[in-house]
């Protein structure tokens, strides 16, 4: 039987989360209640006896301190209409599946299959509002309707002796749900092939389609099928497979494609797949050039890249998209973007132990007031959703949040993009052999750890392979299970140690399909048992099981010697862990269900079968040219405006939300200066407590000079990482980068019919991407593409600017040697590295004034490194008192925040600074001309410090202050700026600060 | 006397800071500074009886689904130990009647009072709570903290303030009611106040006091001392790295605030256990 139990806040107790929602409400929807309380409901379906119930009320349930509890009764006081809101089913419930823990320590008996707690929670309402405006609220801010449903009932309705009937949210199976499976008939015609993918989530084009039609019709598949008693007609499983593994998401099958590319000038060239012409060979290259010194110990091939971090220690580093999810329900998008993404770095080598995570977000503005189009949910609803998501998976997972940023363009409201990163450390030796190097064995289990399988995320990889439509799956949205992950990965780290397992993945995309099919590419087949995987609820498909991508969940090959001990070890650290089958080398993809066959494909078709696609790309010079406008008068206003603007200011409210110190190794945080409020450039933290060694971890990307040009997007995106890295102390001879794409859609298509210029964009940045990582010596680890951020409803279709996310991570020899961008002391000097030229070109200026502009910041590799080496000469000799680096805003925006971070005043002469030519006042504050810091420097240093940099292009611009006045002279020798720096500061914090 | 200090910290089921507070105990001079996942103890190969500092170190227990710990307390409260018909809480017990310590920090000072720990271990029932911020988020930053010298804390002894991190989402300390808070200050219990940075004024209001903790109270001790449980981190604090303005304090000590606890405790055990 079901019972209810309610907890609530005493009623003298402040609701600190019902205040928070009655802001929201206000906020976002303009409804000013009195007020909101909450209850939390948990509804308890088990055999239980009614003291048992009563002992979990009062114990675990409740804080006797705060709470009061009610069993089948109401707890509900005044208010005028109640909106409880509780999950569908099926959906992961992490506080009921606490709950369920909590009750049966308390019995000391297990629940029985199908018995479960859900929980929900009540919203009591207070004030102005009706039904419809309740519906709005619920809809629109307190429920996502893919995930939850609810209840409304007006106080007048409400049953004050009995509350709200009980209802369970278990997944009903009817008898007529059995488990089975479907033969597909592919001998159909092209329009059906075509019908057939689309109507089933497939993502699979005409040629993919009739690639698989013609498998299925080859006589000696046919043969090799019926000798398992399998039907020459694929099964749906089969289907699902194939097209899981030849999805975008996983195939890569636009950075695989032939390309044919026009640069517009006449030129024309035949790109066999941008990931080996560009990416592969980048790296190829750099490591030749390196020779002795190359860092890398495994690109590409691993969930993430693997680099040397001293003789006992390396490092892995992966950054992973979750978009289309966190589109459709933010939270639960973010949640799993992080949690998953740390499974990617967990499983990398032989597994490796979580070091920190980076997120970098793209939104439309938070204050967007235009109408939205149908399905897209408002920005400012989702960067709180996909705040609190990356909030809860990495403080959870006990990550430091280390490194990040948002970006604001109004285009992302058709896609919001959701970097996730995160960073491990593993051994560099581990039982003899290299601890980033694994193999699966013939005759390994398949052993399956961590979650259960549910229809949660089916054909999520299908799904981020097309544009957000009318149609997109409610399945494909997910909630994360950080605990549950915790538990699976503190056993695993054992686990490893004592050598139990051979071979370790992530269950991510594709779900075991994709892990199980990846891994037996090692031995060349394998024999998986569905039946045997452990669920959710009953009532899965063998290809729902085979394709689920429900979370927590890492696949791992167990010797059998070892798989007795590996079993008994997980159930003593409570984490589940289930023998699905072995490696083989039948060269088969070979899935059983309750003994009979549902897959029998060729290893080889399926991993090489897909046909490569084939694209046009065409560029065209945009038809750009320079704005014509008069520098403003107030200068101080304009740069106190240009401090407020989104992609500028303090992120401050953010960054606190996430924990970016434990593990107790962050020593270059977030925020630093003088009261912990400046923009740190980058991360520095110390991985290892006996040791003063460090990790750097930072990032560029700036999608606004795609709208110029995205070879110069692509190069200024990689110098602005490596000169943030290098501000803090990075080593330039130590460091990798990866790549992550995110394009709107480049295949010409009626739906895209400027396809072939947004190849092309995508081309020039891979010529880039070689050009400028050979240039800095800087290899590519890892890196991942999402190709597909488009919203497409009805007419009305928005695309994203493409955007490249360059992150890196490298060594620094010694943290105490690390350097932050806060002026430290009065009578320093300030220097400015780097010239700057007339490249205004998608500056935040430019963007301030409404115009676009034609001068795109152009990056001067060879004198870029030169500066970068001697920063890192100067920064060993502790040279430096502060670096700062010049990015959105330019010099301008780089003195304030010197200034204000560092709580002094600077005396800056703008005359000093070194141009080609002669550029305005503004154009000299405001330029973003890339490779340049802001270096403050104590006096008695000067003369080692300018002999350092003799031959380069420096400027000692003024000195610090001992006031709190930024003081600029123009080109006129008149002062042109004089501004109290907090004043300067209080433009910087106000746009974001109540978010 | 203790010839070998002992400490223990229990990791698993949630807690994130196991490896940096065994540190800080090594950092203090702990003999020995083990992690040791629960399993361990529920599995009856490792004793609390065997240590002498108990560490409950911050995490989110069972992702604090239930509220801060309380999942974590009910494990702790109703586990038991293979191989004996007891429970975990029964060396716990034991381990306090003996006199030994127990620091329980950010989740750990959540669990401690979740059970009943604190104030009054004899008791075992829970008077007070530590509830969600009054700002309704979870929070990343330094706070200054007045020590009471009137405290009986062994491990704030001979302090005046702390400056060191705060972590949480769930740090407002409540008090069931006027009288249990005024015990607490009669007492001297609260040996750690949120406070201005001089240390010499306790701050009710944020953004001194981070998150509306009744009294400024950031860290409660038993009537013995030896019990102490505390929001910030000390274990956050051991080095002068881990300052946020070191590169700006160049004349901050080597070592950092937060090993002062620790090294307390472990001469405390060394000298009197």
């Amino acid at each position: 039987m079901a019972w209810r139990i309610e907890v609530g806040l005493k009623p003298e107790i402040r609701d600190a989360r019902g205040e928070r929602v009655r802001r929201e409400i206000r906020e976002h929807l303009g409804i000013d209640l009195t007020s909101v309380r909450t209850i939390d409901v948990f509804t308890v379906d088990a055999n239980l006896s009614q003291e048992e119930v009563a002992a979990a009320a009062n114990g675990p349930f409740c804080d006797p301190v705060i709470q009061e509890v009610a069993i089948d009764r109401p707890l509900a006081g005044q208010f005028d209409i109640l909106i409880e809101v509780g999950f569908r089913p099926g959906v992961t419930d992490n506080a009921g599946r606490t709950a369920r823990e909590a009750i049966q320590y308390l019995s000391g008996r297990p629940f029985a299959p199908g018995e479960g707690v859900y929980t929900s929670v009540q919203y009591l309402l207070s004030g102005p509002v009706d039904a419809q405006g309740a519906e709005r609220i619920a809809a629109d801010l307190l429920a996502n309707a893919l995930i939850q449903r609810w209840t409304i009932v007006p106080a007048g309705r409400f049953d004050r002796k009995q509350g709200l009937p009980v209802s369970v949210p278990r997944v009903e199976v009817g008898a007529q749900q059995a488990a089975s499976v479907q033969e597909i008939d592919l001998n159909i015609s092209d329009q059906e092939l075509l019908r057939l993918s689309k109507d089933g989530m497939l993502a699979l084009n005409l040629e993919e389609m009739r690639t698989i039609q013609a498998y299925a019709a080859d006589p000696a598949v046919q043969a090799a099928r019926r000798a398992v008693g399998l039907d020459q007609q694929l099964t749906d499983a089969e289907l699902e497979a194939l097209a899981q593994t030849w999805s975008e998401h996983c195939k890569h099958k636009i950075f695989a494609a032939r390309i044919d590319y026009d640069d517009g000038a006449g030129g024309r060239q035949s790109i066999d797949s941008l990931f080996k012409s560009f990416i592969v060979r980048a790296t190829r290259d750099v490591r030749a050039a390196k020779g002795e010194d190359d860092i890398c110990l495994s690109v590409f091939k691993d969930n993430a890249g693997v680099i040397r971090f001293n003789h006992e220690w390396s490092l892995a580093f992966k950054v992973e998209t979750h978009n289309s999810p966190s589109a459709l329900d933010p939270y639960g998008g973010a949640l799993t973007g992080i949690v998953g993404v740390n499974r990617d770095a967990f499983g990398t080598g032989m597994g490796a132990r979580l070091l920190f995570n980076t997120d970098v977000f793209c939104f439309a503005s938070p204050f967007y007031s235009k109408p939205l189009p149908p399905r897209l949910l408002h920005p400012r609803r989702i960067f709180e959703g996909v705040v609190e998501g990356v909030e809860h998976g990495g403080n959870k997972s006990g990550i430091p949040t280390v490194n990040g940023s948002i970006v604001f363009d109004d285009r992302f409201a058709g896609k919001p993009l959701v970097y996730c990163g995160t960073g491990s450390i593993l051994p560099a030796t581990l039982h003899g052999r290299p601890g980033h190097e694994k193999q699966a064995n013939v005759g390994d289990r398949i052993v399956m750890v961590g979650g259960r399988i549910g229809k949660d995320g089916i054909h999520g990889a299908t799904f981020s392979s097309e544009e957000l439509h009318e149609g997109s799956p409610v399945t494909a949205v997910q909630i994360g299970d950080p605990i549950t992950q915790k538990r699976m990965f503190d056993f695993l780290l054992v686990a490893r140690d004592r050598a139990l397992y051979s071979s370790i993945t992530d269950n991510g995309a594709g779900g075991l399909s994709s892990s199980v099919g990846e891994m037996a590419q090692d031995t060349g087949g394998f024999l998986l048992h569905l039946d045997r995987a452990p669920l959710k609820y009953p009532g899965l498909h063998p290809w729902e099981i085979l394709i689920s991508e429900a979370q927590e969940r890492m696949t791992l090959a167990v010797p059998p010697a070892k798989i007795d001990d590996f079993l008994a070890l997980a159930r003593e650290m409570d984490v589940e862990a289930t023998d699905l089958g072995e490696f083989t080398d039948s060269g088969y993809f070979h899935c059983l269900y309750g003994g009979r066959t549902v897959t029998y494909l060729t290893m080889e078709f399926l991993h090489e079968g897909g046909p490569q696609l084939r694209l046009p790309a065409r560029w065209q010079q945009p038809d750009l040219r320079e704005p014509d406008f008069q520098q403003p008068l107030d200068m101080e206003a304009t740069l106190r405006h240009l401090l407020a603007r989104l992609n500028i200011c303090s992120k401050e409210s953010v960054v606190r939300r996430y924990d970016h110190e434990v593990q107790a190794g962050t020593v270059v945080k977030p925020l630093t200066g003088v009261v912990n409020d400046g923009p740190a450039d980058a991360a520095v933290m110390r991985p290892l407590f006996d040791s003063y060694e460090g990790v750097v971890v930072a990032h560029g990307l700036c999608p606004r000079f795609s709208d110029l040009d995205t070879y110069h997007m692509t190069a200024n995106a990689i110098d602005e990482a490596l000169r943030n890295y290098v501000a803090v102390g990075g080593n330039i001879e130590h460091v990798a980068g990866l790549d992550n794409f995110c394009w709107c859609d480049p295949v010409e298509s009626d739906k895209t019919p400027d396809g072939a210029y947004k190849a092309a964009q995508l081309v020039r940045s891979n010529q880039a991407l070689y050009d400028y990582c050979v240039a800095f010596g800087v290899p590519l680890i890892s890196g991942k593409d999402s190709m597909k951020n488009d919203y497409m409803v009805g007419d009305t279709k928005i695309s994203i600017p493409p955007t490249l996310l360059f992150s890196v991570m490298g060594r620094i020899e010694d943290v105490r040697q690390a350097v932050t961008m806060d002026a430290k002391r009065p009578g320093d000097l300030v220097y400015l590295l780097g010239n700057t030229r007339d490249e205004l070109g998608g500056s935040e200026y430019y963007a301030m004034q409404g115009v676009l502009g034609k001068h795109v910041p152009q990056v001067d590799a060879g004198a870029a490194l030169a500066r970068y080496r001697t920063v890192n000469r100067a920064q060993a000799q502790g040279l430096l008192a502060s670096c700062h680096d010049l990015s959105d805003g330019g010099l301008g925006v780089a003195l304030a925040e010197t200034a204000f971070a560092g709580g002094f005043g600077l005396r800056i002469d703008l005359r000093q600074v070194r141009t080609d030519a002669p550029l305005r006042e503004d154009h000299l504050l405001y330029s973003e001309s890339a490779s340049r810091l802001l270096v403050t420097v104590r006096p008695s240093h000067r003369e080692p410090f300018e002999a350092l940099f003799a031959g380069q292009e420096i400027a000692l611009l003024g000195t610090v202050a001992a006031d709190r006045e930024l003081r600029i002279t123009g080109v006129d020798g008149e002062i042109l700026i004089r501004a109290d720096i907090d004043d300067l500061k209080a433009a910087w914090q106000s746009p974001l600060k109540e978010l | 006397m203790a010839k070998n200090v002992r400490a223990i910290v229990i990791a698993g089921n949630g807690t994130n800071c196991e490896r940096e507070v065994a540190h800080a105990c090594r950092l203090a001079g702990a003999d020995t500074a083990d992690s040791v996942h629960i399993a361990e103890l529920l599995a009856g190969r490792v004793r609390l009886d065997d240590y002498h500092f108990l560490n409950l170190a911050g995490g989110f227990l069972d992702g604090d689904d239930l509220g801060s710990a309380k999942a974590g307390a009910n494990r702790l409260l109703h586990a038991p130990v293979a191989g004996t018909s007891g429970h975990l809480v029964d060396q716990l017990r034991c381990f306090i009647a003996d006199g030994k310590l127990i620091m329980g920090v950010c989740n750990g000072f959540q669990l401690m009072v979740k059970m009943g720990l604190l104030p009054e271990p004899q008791k075992m029932r829970q008077t007070t709570t530590l509830t969600f911020n009054d700002g309704g988020r979870f929070l990343d930053t330094w706070v200054h903290l007045q020590v009471d010298p009137q405290s009986p804390c062994i491990y704030t002894r001979g302090l005046r303030g702390l400056y060191l991190p705060v972590r949480h989402g769930e740090g407002k300390f409540v008090a069931e009611s006027p009288q249990v808070l005024a015990g607490i200050e009669a007492r001297h219990l609260g040996a750690l106040k949120y406070s201005d940075a001089d240390y010499r004024q306790a701050a009710l209001e944020a953004p001194a006091n981070p998150n509306g903790s009744m009294g400024a109270i950031a860290g409660l001790c038993d009537e013995t001392g030896r019990l102490f449980g505390l929001m910030p981190h000390p274990e956050a604090y051991v080095d002068r790295t881990h300052h946020p303005r070191w590169t700006r304090e160049t004349d901050l000590p080597a070592e950092g605030m937060g090993l002062w606890l620790f090294r307390n405790a472990v001469n405390f055990i060394r000298d009197e256990l």
